[in-house]
């Protein structure tokens, strides 16, 4: 029954209203860089609640089950994924063996539901956004999984997020030695990919290819991709802080330190995409399997190593 | 394999104006392209032949909301060309100064789009932040931010009061320091350099075959700009250098355009300073019969202005010719062989017009009759006869 609770407050709700409050910010931040006025607090949500009421258009000739799923079986991907990282932050012994494994597969669930989306519209540019996808999953999971082993080798090989996070409590957080540092660098360029923002956007290009795999979607399946991208805009950091910062604790000054953790990254996030222009997927894959692939390496053996 | 048909058009984000391209794709690289544009076309020199000369200015004006003053200054050289006068110093100082004005802003608005194009969108909201300086100088200037109706045939419209000027240098001084920035911000930036060196070449040889103007031309290597080459205003008294680079890609062609805001900057400084006093205009009360032809340097390359007098106060003839009219089919050699995410940008980097551009558009199609002004008409009478008809 508390599972439930975890579920629907903590994996849903919680997650929800941070992301939407996560993404003001990232757009409100943009807004200012750009010497623009920015969107009022409640925008992100206005903005959801506005898509689902609009019709919600399906091509013709198109599999009417998998156009209409995909988004949600990306959103549920993320409930499913920030309610096991709430669980293992808030109880760390509440958790099963091999969760960090489980969370890697959840966490490519939304990319995989976007692919999904794009080639069920029957639309040529929808196919390119697709295909762009999928070139950049296969680029950034080899230096995801890579930068995750750190975290693992640093713990004594542990494969559970809450001995990971205890790990962290006993012996200072990972991010403080050397290979912890090399691998945040590299899953955080993994997750501005992931998260589908320039410089790695060109699955959705709005200039080039006219949003991509979103390009056939309305109302409501499309308000259910944008609650997912701003879901996930609090959940890829919050694993980033259970896996490198020693995660959110929720008494006292630790939940300050907790908020400047996550507010941090997402600056963090939105710097890396107002400073860049959009690359070709052909250098993102070359970015992402050269030089990104090499730090995360070379974070392995200095892990190993124990430095 | 199966090729893949992407449109860009006749509506897209990329654009501000209709037009249409099929780029035929495989996977993701273009291998053939084919033109539409004609969604614009308003018969613009059709309305300039039932107005006076006078008026014309102001149609012609209309042509382009960016390019206002090329036009314009194209048409009112070609009209006193007929005459065969000279329009008073001063006349040609203020003229300079609101072509390089406009000139500035049109470079800077096409950084901000091309950074938008690329996803940049910092470097398209700060160019366009520092537009409006610019704009703000033209409105000093002339009263209006755009469309600035400073030009009529024999001289200029409105004076430039010599108070405004300390002001106005003032202003545009303090645009240097953030221009320049800008500047470092773009040719410096190695993720700029990966996405827009060596793609879309334009080489010298196709420059020359497709008779590629201005930034277009001389981004490879083609030293052709008529301010140099045919001087009219006052560009062969001021000190100014031609941008000319070598490569013809993307980048070089971005480039040019910053650099050349900057030679911007200095004529109109020069010219601001050195205003002669004196006459603004002419006076022109007659035009006799002829004709005349005016051609003048547009952010985006040569305009060209053809214009037929038979002694009325009308022009019989008004023929223009747009920069973009001759760049654009290098689009067509620039963009094959290369990605879909490039084809935009290598569009973009031309600086298309269409608007200036669209004027009468025929295509024949195999076999297909091929309808003059005459048979278009009989067409429209028969056409608002069988709506007639139909109301009945």
């Amino acid at each position: 029954m508390i599972y439930i609770v975890y579920l629907i407050f903590y994996g849903f709700l919680v997650t929800a209203i941070i992301g939407l409050l996560a993404s003001w910010i990232d757009r409100k931040v943009t807004a200012r860089v750009q010497y623009r006025v920015g969107p009022p607090i409640l925008q992100p949500l206005i903005d959801i609640i506005k898509l689902s009421g609009k019709e919600t258009l399906i091509p013709r000739g198109v599999s009417k089950i998998t156009f209409l799923a995909a988004p949600l079986v990306g959103l549920s991907g993320v409930i499913l994924v920030s309610t096991l990282l709430w669980v293992n932050n808030i109880n760390q012994s509440n958790s099963f063996m091999g969760d960090l494994i489980v969370a890697i597969y959840l966490l490519a669930i939304p990319s995989i539901s976007i692919i999904m989306g794009g080639f069920a519209s029957g639309n040529p540019l929808a196919s390119l956004g697709a295909s762009r996808e999928m070139k950049l999953i296969l680029s950034y999971e080899l230096p995801f999984v890579l930068a995750v082993f750190v975290p693992v080798i640093r713990s004594g090989f542990a494969i559970k997020l809450g001995q990971i996070l205890t790990f962290q409590a006993e012996n200072g957080v990972i991010v403080g030695s050397w290979s912890g540092a090399l691998a945040l660098i590299v899953v955080i360029l993994c997750m501005q990919a992931k998260l589908a923002l320039v410089p790695f956007d060109m699955p959705e290009a709005e200039t080039e290819i006219m949003g991509g795999t979103l390009i056939e979607y309305s109302g409501s399946g499309l308000a259910v991709y944008r609650l997912m991208k701003n879901m996930l805009l609090f959940t890829l950091p919050f694993f980033v802080i259970i896996l490198f910062m020693g995660g959110l604790r929720l008494d006292g000054m630790h939940l300050l330190y907790g908020i400047l953790r996550y507010v941090g990254l997402v600056a963090l996030i939105t710097v890396i995409r107002n400073t860049n222009p959009r690359v070709r997927i052909d250098q993102a894959v070359r970015f992402f399997w050269g030089p990104v692939t090499v730090i995360a390496i070379i974070a392995v053996v200095l892990a190993f190593r124990g430095l | 394999m199966a090729k893949t048909i992407i449109p860009i058009g006749p509506y897209h984000p990329l654009q501000e104006e209709p037009e249409f391209f099929t780029l035929t794709v495989d996977g993701e690289r273009v291998v053939d392209i084919d033109v539409r544009i004609g969604y614009n076309h308003r018969g613009i020199e059709k309305l300039s032949e039932m107005k006076t000369f006078d008026q014309s200015t102001f149609v012609i004006e209309r042509i382009c909301g960016i390019c206002s003053t090329s036009h314009p200054f194209a048409y009112t050289r070609a009209v006193e060309d007929i005459i065969g006068v000279e329009v008073p110093e001063r006349a040609k100082y203020i003229r300079t100064i609101i072509a390089e004005g406009e000139r500035i802003h049109s470079h800077l608005l096409w950084l901000g789009l091309a950074g938008h194009f690329l996803g940049y969108n910092t470097v398209y909201m700060w160019a366009w932040k520092l537009r409006e300086e610019i704009l703000d100088v033209m409105e000093i200037l002339s009263g209006n931010r755009n469309n600035y109706a400073m030009f009529k045939p024999g001289g200029v419209r409105r004076d430039i009061k010599s108070g405004d000027i300390p002001g106005v240098i003032k202003k545009i001084d303090s645009i240097v320091p953030t221009l320049t920035m800008l500047k470092k911000a773009v040719i410096d930036d190695p993720v700029l350099h990966a996405r827009t060196k060596g793609i879309g070449v334009l080489s010298k040889e196709d420059a020359i075959n497709y008779s590629a103007l201005g930034p277009t031309s001389r981004a490879s290597g083609v030293a052709r700009d008529v301010r140099k080459d045919s001087p009219y205003g006052v560009y062969d008294k001021v000190e100014w250098d031609m941008i000319v680079t070598q490569n013809g890609d993307v980048f070089d062609k971005a480039v040019v355009r910053i650099l050349e805001a900057f030679e911007s900057i200095k004529i109109m400084k020069y010219c601001l300073l050195k205003l002669p006093k004196g006459e603004i205009d002419l006076n022109i009360k007659n035009i006799p019969p002829g004709e005349g032809i005016g051609h003048i340097e547009a952010p985006r390359g040569e305009v060209f202005h053809y214009v037929r007098s038979d002694g009325t106060n009308r022009p019989v003839r008004h023929k223009v010719r747009a920069p973009t009219f001759m760049n654009l089919p290098t689009y067509k050699a620039t963009v094959v062989g290369e990605t879909i995410s490039d084809a935009t940008i290598i569009l973009a980097a031309i600086d298309p017009c269409y608007c200036c551009t669209e004027r009468m558009a025929v295509r024949n199609i195999k076999g297909k009759k091929l309808y003059n002004g005459e048979d278009l008409i009989k067409l429209s009478q028969e056409k608002t006869e069988k709506v007639r008809r139909g109301l009945k």
